[in-house]
């Protein structure tokens, strides 16, 4: 996870990395969990070091670490500007696929086909566990808004793995 | 839901074969479809198009006649029926859910819900007592007295899904029912399909929705009329999606 996610949750108000955790865990649900408990407190360590964030002035209470409460630098939040700002987006690995596809029917070393019909069957069981994930969330959720983004972006993959099963199936009748 | 398959099975289908044309037009539209479906099973039917899944759900349906092999619904062999007996046991054993969702313009939400139990004989205060339960069940007790021209598409396929209840069938068909659905009304859709099974119905669906054949029980593929893979599929979890989202590497 991209550490301005942590920064612009700050900029809202002064927080305690307990206070981050449980919004990240508002807004992903049960994809929350691959975040690791202590991850929170690993970046806020690091943005506090790199100077984006600090600690704020405690009010006398004991130092446990989750009593610690975090604020944006004037640096931190310039960052959480440029960020929101920054054009970013996931990129597709699907180079190394379609070249596997080519290189395999080249060799004979493995039947393009099957391979694509292995992946097929795990983008399907993917897809199974996605929109089954936004069936049980309650009507249009944080969450439920993420996971229809991971089943749109699995119903493409699928729909591009269907003109590749075509187009192979065609070329090896060919050769 | 668990599927006991001890029971008979509700739809089956032997060597089933449908050919269109003749000579050198000849068109195996089915060729050789061997099919068990039990009872409270939820059955994607996939393949491009062209493949003959939807003439094979009109086969199964009653809704056209094989050229050779069986057809069995609800513990009947169909194919050889009489058009009356058949017409009769379509109305009770078989609700029908199409893409273009099929619904009469003309005649209100309710009253297109009420219309199938009008048409088995029943009386017009149980029917309409029927109708209202549906709309209550599909959510759409609101528009009862709408027209389908007043509804969105995700609305029109709700009620269409009520009025294929009427009769309260043992078997669903549906012909690409998410076809003319936005992504949030699929879910939707989705969701009452699994209300359904819940229910004990059986469903059989011809798609190209990947979002329809992922959350079935069982996902057949068809290729020139011909079953080419057939296999159950299995809940996971959301631990697999973290990968998806951008949160593990």
């Amino acid at each position: 996870m991209q550490q301005e996610v942590l920064l612009a949750m700050l900029a809202k108000e002064p927080a305690q990395g307990s206070r981050l955790r449980a919004r990240l865990d508002g807004a992903l649900g049960p994809l929350g969990e691959a975040i690791n408990a202590g991850h929170v407190y690993v970046q806020l360590a690091r943005l506090e070091k790199a100077g984006l964030v600090a600690l704020q002035a405690s009010a006398g209470t004991p130092d446990g670490p989750d009593r610690k409460v975090y604020e944006l630098t004037p640096a931190g939040q310039e960052r959480v500007t440029e960020w929101l700002a920054e054009v970013s987006w996931p990129r597709p690995d699907l180079a190394e696929f379609h070249l596997k596809l080519i290189a395999a029917a080249a060799a004979h070393v493995a039947d393009p086909l099957s391979i694509i019909d292995a992946q097929r069957r795990e983008l399907r069981r993917r897809l199974r566990d996605a929109q089954r994930a936004v069936m049980a969330e309650p009507g249009r959720s944080d969450v439920a808004l993420l996971l229809e983004g991971v089943v749109l972006r699995l119903q493409a993959d699928l729909r591009w793995l269907e003109a590749c099963e075509e187009a192979w199936t065609e070329r090896m009748a060919r050769s | 839901m668990k599927v006991s398959q001890s029971q008979e099975p509700v739809v089956r289908a032997c060597n089933l074969r449908r050919d269109f044309g003749r000579g050198e037009g000849l068109v195996r539209a089915v060729d050789g479809a061997d099919l068990d479906v039990a009872r409270g099973e939820t059955v994607a039917v996939m393949g491009p198009s062209g493949c003959g899944k939807s003439t094979l759900l009109h086969l199964l349906g009653g809704l056209d006649r094989p050229t050779a092999g069986e057809v069995w619904l609800a513990g009947q062999r169909i194919d050889q029926m009489s058009e009356r007996a058949l017409a009769d046991l379509r109305r009770s054993e078989v609700g029908f859910v199409f893409q273009a969702f099929q619904l009469m313009d003309e005649l209100t939400v309710l009253e297109n819900v009420e219309l199938p139990a009008l048409l088995a004989g029943r009386s017009p205060r149980s029917a309409r007592n029927r109708a209202s339960e549906l709309l209550e069940r599909v959510e759409m007790t609101q528009r009862s007295g709408h027209l389908p021209t007043e509804l969105s598409g995700g609305q029109r396929q709700r009620v269409a899904i009520a009025r294929a209840l009427a009769n309260e069938p043992t078997v669903i068909l549906a012909d690409e029912p998410t076809g003319n659905l936005d992504s949030a009304a699929t879910t939707d859709m989705l969701r009452l399909f699994d209300t359904l099974r819940a229910s004990g119905l059986t469903l059989i669906i011809v798609t190209h929705d990947e979002r329809v054949a992922a959350t079935a029980d069982r996902l057949i593929s068809m290729r020139d009329g011909a079953f080419v893979d057939d296999t159950r599929l299995a809940d996971g979890t959301t631990r697999s999606l973290s990968k998806l989202i951008g949160l593990e590497d």
